[in-house]
């Protein structure tokens, strides 16, 4: 079971904030963390990462993690210097004014994996 | 291959940027994805401890055809006890360092995870010096 970014920004009522011509690319898995030293010790492929943690290392965690997908949660401000690196990177951003608890319930439903 | 990047002590805008220097030219060597990956993390977390613990520091990088191997060497306060900032969830981070997804000690025990080769020396009041090496056909 795998979703197409569209259709998580569907399922959510999501905005998209970068990365918008990506959309039909799919996840498997997701992983919900503020703490980016534990999402750097995953090694599943096609993960989405859904985070309120919004700043330019969580850009460069992804990076450095091949994530090609965040979920940032409860309204984070984007910065431009963030928005730069997401496009550098090839790295879609989308957005939901949910919390992490429902956005996750809410995937987990449609069939996103967890990690463990 | 040298490579070499030099790294200031708490910038956390810049810290990562080493590492994703490497990863690109990794990537342009043809790589196994999850090999790169296994250097790019470590050397990240090893990375951002210069920017969180140190004050400033330097990263050597020697690829060959078999392996990368990474140096980094850091003026800072060094690490008193080295066993002790290995253990998982051992930290001294600030809020600051928190506050940007890091500072759980969980840093080091993946950079060990993640080396085939890791090397941690340090001197107290000095700096901190590690050796990180990842083997890039297995
Ligand atoms: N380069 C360094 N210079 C000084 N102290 C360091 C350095 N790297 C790690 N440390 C010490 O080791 C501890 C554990 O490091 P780490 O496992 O990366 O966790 P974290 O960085 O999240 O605290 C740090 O909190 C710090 O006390
Ligand atoms: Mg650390």
């Amino acid at each position: 079971m795998t979703m197409k970014i569209s259709e998580i920004v569907q399922c959510l009522d999501a905005q998209v904030i970068c990365g918008a011509e990506q959309l039909d690319k799919e996840v498997e898995y997701a992983f919900a963390s503020d703490l980016m030293s534990d999402v750097l010790t995953v090694k599943k492929e096609r993960m989405l990462l859904i985070t309120g943690l919004a700043n330019l290392q969580t850009l460069r965690t992804a990076e450095m993690s091949d994530i090609e997908v965040v979920l940032f949660v409860r309204n984070k401000a984007v910065t431009d210097e963030m928005l730069e690196l997401a496009r550098e990177s090839g790295i879609v951003l989308i957005a939901s004014p949910c919390t992490l608890f429902k956005v996750s319930g809410i995937l987990y439903n449609h069939g996103l994996k967890p990690v463990y | 291959m040298d490579l070499e990047f030099n790294v200031q002590g708490g910038d956390f805008v810049r810290a990562g940027n080493a590492s994703s220097q490497i990863k690109k030219v990794l990537k342009q060597l043809n790589a196994d994805s999850a090999i790169i990956k296994r250097v790019v993390v470590a050397l990240y977390e090893a990375e951002v401890n210069i920017a969180a613990h140190a004050y400033d520091g330097v990263i050597r990088a020697n690829i060959d055809t078999e392996r990368i191997r990474l140096l980094l060497d850091d003026n800072g306060p060094g690490i008193p006890d080295i066993e002790r900032a290995m253990t998982p969830g051992y930290s001294t981070a600030s809020s600051a360092v928190r506050e940007m997804g890091f500072g759980a000690g969980m840093g080091l025990p993946n950079i060990r995870a993640n080396a085939d080769e890791f090397v941690i020396t340090s001197e107290v009041g000095k700096g901190t010096h590690l050796e990180i090496t990842v083997y890039l056909n297995q």
